[in-house]
């Protein structure tokens, strides 16, 4: 057992730390958000000279031979200084489904633009109908010749409108919510029959409503085998809630030390409200959560690597738990911050907002309760 | 970072396996807390343990201890577990021994560790006081110095089995004009000095676990103040952080959702085993999470002791989401037990060889008398309340 980080994965920390600190202070990342583009891409030009975006690949990919506990780390020193450039779609989602599933010529032609910085992924997984089931798809992806037509409506796209590419998740047989008969496939987003509606989500982001119509690809579209997509989706999500809840342990750290600051500063009755034990209980409670949810965190990370049922377990408990957490930590920080707390000029309000988001991604606290049930 | 036991801990893993096979005493197997425990039922375990050397696994090596890494430790304690073992009492072996070995000196080492190792004498703790809880620091209880003895007077309650004990430690007021915490003192007590009395307290699930002790006119040898006169304050603090460390409970709740889960196989709802109620399979999913996150933490503490941090205020986290979570787990699995959580035996059961057979199922019969007993948890070895205060001074800096 070991729970240390190794010398290099030191070093990831601190540089990202850095370059999170001095470059992506709250006021720059508002002007981010505000802007047309929504997000800034010499940042991302910087991750990639950092080696951040091709750190969690193999060097046999063309990475730099990390892993989960890699991702880990990178997503909590984003969580920090709520980083809004798609690393988890790019590169642990699109970069997983390559990972796992891709042909040599799939990895050739992607993980190298990943990690140069070149090319920038979307997942497109969800459905309008769909909630959080991946095999509940009306997207379809009929066969035609060597190749597929894709027809459908995939929601909420994470960070689409800055994609250059998308992994897309479609029904290629069976029935609707079938284990089977589901595919995954990548695309360049210009490919014709693509259309999006762009725009921006409560927590800073971009997103973009994507529509198939009659999209030709060819067969080097498919990754993995033709419907059996469905536990090869699990497992990149899976990673992805890890992932996910790293930059939640993130956000949260952030948004408990800024409240315990905060109470420290305002003065009410002549004394600060930090003085007040039902407050300081609070922000107690709301460090044994952000604990417990780091400790969540390292399970499902350090499980991602095992069995099936071991895996799903752990990331379940995770997505509950630091979901849990989050749910506490946003709301008490708005309370603790009183007034300013639900002002846009005040940070804490924007911490709220993602960790608020972070549940309905990859399956809510009841849908993973659920599934840990299912599998207990 | 990784999550596996090495294969030297594997292999550590067994031998403790089979020691415990071998060595626990059949008839303490799955002991339950009974009324009918008898002084040499708590010892037994205790005893076989230091004649292998175990008793006291987390002392230093030159005072008996095993040199173990907490990752050893932790697997002892889930090994233990396993069998729901009775392990040896804290008052000893966490509390007591450890203020000895760090702040007494070497005749006190000399005198009392080995009796605490093998465990030939039994302690109890004498710190609470009727009108100082919460509030340690305002008892009242004083030693006053007459040549080379103090003499006790005063009121301690709470005293955890102490119908049993040879020696106490108390904590006394050695000079009534300095600050609250400044002029206490820790003094070992021989239980059978003339003027200490014992008197039972009933509790809520009908046994006698802890007691008043009424303290008049105790003539207690100088020689028998740990560290220095008013200093003990110091010394109850240290004690309390490793009273804490052990007190996450987290291989017993494992052992104890375990059982919960079979227990809602054999009972059902509208035909259909219990744990397939979602409701109900609800509450254990989310117990089941929170106590995996909970030994996680408690891994990351061991890790950061196994690096050379002693128990901190950490310590306060583990004592908090532990104690709710054996305190929901008891109160799940009195739900299991349903209408059998009611019927009230008195000490009838098997186990004690009653004749009287227990009304309904086996699993049944301690459901309420645990829980009951389970609200403790949230109020000794320092409220819960007050494990916020702590985390408030020392983490959050408030």
């Amino acid at each position: 057992m070991d729970f240390n980080f190794t010398e290099e994965q030191g070093m990831v920390r601190d540089g990202l730390s850095r370059l999170v600190r001095e470059q992506y202070g709250f006021e720059d990342r508002r002007k981010a958000i505000a802007s047309s583009e929504g997000w800034r891409p010499e940042v991302w030009a910087q991750l990639a000279e950092l080696g951040i975006l091709g750190m969690p690949f193999s060097e046999a990919d063309g990475g730099f031979g990390g892993g989960a506990v890699d991702a880990m780390i990178i997503m909590e020193e984003f969580g920090k200084g709520l980083v809004i450039e798609p690393f988890l779609p790019t590169v642990v989602c699109a970069g997983g489904f390559l990972k796992h599933g891709g042909t040599a010529a799939q990895k050739e032609e992607h993980i190298g633009a990943i990690v140069s910085g070149s090319a920038v992924f979307a997942f497109a997984y969800a459905e309008p109908k769909g909630r959080y089931d991946y095999a509940d798809l009306e997207t379809t992806a009929k066969k035609d010749g060597a190749g597929y037509v894709l027809n459908g409506h995939k929601a909420v796209v994470i960070g689409a409108p800055w994609a250059s590419h998308l992994v897309v998740t479609a029904r290629t047989g069976g029935e609707r919510r079938d284990r089977s008969g589901v595919s995954v496939f990548v695309l360049a987003k210009d490919t014709p029959g693509v259309t999006t509606r762009d725009y921006v989500t409560v927590d800073g982001r971009r997103a973009s409503e994507v529509y198939f119509e009659n999209v030709s690809v060819g067969a080097e579209a498919l990754i993995g085998a033709e419907g059996e997509g469905l536990a090869l989706i699990e497992l990149v999500t899976d990673e992805a809630i890890a992932a996910l809840c790293a930059e939640a342990c993130g956000a949260m750290k952030v948004a408990h030390a800024m409240t315990v600051e905060y109470s420290r500063q305002r003065k009410q009755f002549g004394v600060p409200i930090g003085s007040f034990q039902v407050l300081q209980h609070r922000m107690v409670d709301m460090y044994t959560a952000y604990e417990q949810a780091v400790s969540l965190t390292y399970l499902a990370t350090l499980r991602l690597g095992s069995d099936e049922r071991t895996r799903k377990l752990a990331v379940s408990a995770a997505k509950v738990g630091v979901g849990q957490s989050a749910r506490l930590i946003g709301q008490e920080a708005v309370q603790i911050h009183g007034g300013n707390g639900v002002t846009d000029e005040y940070a804490i309000g924007h911490y709220f907002k993602r960790l608020t988001i972070f549940d309905s991604e990859f399956g809510n606290v009841d849908h993973h309760l659920k599934r840990h049930v299912a599998l207990s | 970072m990784n999550l596996e036991f090495t294969p030297e801990e594997q292999a550590f893993r067994e031998e403790v396996r089979t020691f415990i096979a071998e060595n626990y005493p059949k008839h303490l197997a799955d002991f339950g807390m009974r009324e009918d425990m008898e002084r040499e039922d708590f010892l037994a375990w205790h005893k076989i343990l230091g004649q292998k050397g175990w008793s006291v696994p987390a002392w230093p090596v030159e005072y008996g201890g095993t040199g173990w890494t907490p990752t050893q430790r932790y697997i002892w304690s889930e090994e233990n577990a396993r069998v729901n073992a009775l392990m040896p009492l804290p008052f000893g072996v966490s509390m007591v021994g450890p203020v000895i070995y760090t702040f007494g000196n070497e005749e006190q080492k000399a005198r009392h560790l080995p009796g605490i190792r093998s465990g030939e004498v039994w302690w109890c703790q004498g710190y609470s006081e009727p009108g100082a809880g919460s509030d340690l620091a305002s008892l009242k209880t004083t030693a006053v110095r007459d040549g080379d003895h103090y003499v006790i007077n005063g009121q301690k309650t709470w005293t955890t089995l102490a119908q049993h004990a040879d020696w106490g430690f108390f904590l006394c007021r050695t000079d009534p004009t300095a600050k609250a915490q400044e002029g206490i003192s820790f003094i070992l007590v021989d239980m059978k000095t003339p003027g200490v009395e014992v008197k039972p307290i009933k509790l809520l699930d009908g046994g006698y676990e802890v007691n008043e002790t009424w303290l008049t006119d105790v003539r207690v040898p100088v020689e028998n103040l740990v560290g220095q006169e008013n200093k003990g304050w110091t010394y109850a603090k240290f004690l309390l952080a490793h009273e804490r460390s052990g007190i996450a409970g987290v291989a017993r709740s494992k052992r104890g959702v375990e059982k919960l889960r079979e227990i809602a196989t054999h009972e059902t709802l509208d035909g259909a085993p219990l744990i397939k109620d979602f409701d109900f399979a609800k509450k254990v999913s989310q117990l089941e999470i929170d106590l995996a996150a909970l030994e996680i933490t408690e891994l990351r503490t061991l890790a950061g002791e196994q690096a050379g941090k002693g128990p901190g205020p950490e310590s306060s986290i583990l004592k908090i989401k532990g104690t709710e979570i054996q305190q929901r787990l008891t109160e799940l699995t009195l739900e299991a037990v349903g209408t059998y959580s009611a019927p009230y035996m008195g000490g009838v059961s098997n186990d004690n060889g009653s004749n009287e057979h227990p009304v309904g199922p086996d699993y049944a019969q301690h459901a309420a008398a645990t829980y009951f007993n389970m609200r403790k948890t949230s109020i000794y070895g320092g409220s819960n309340e007050i494990q916020r205060n702590i985390i408030t001074k020392m983490i959050l800096g408030l």
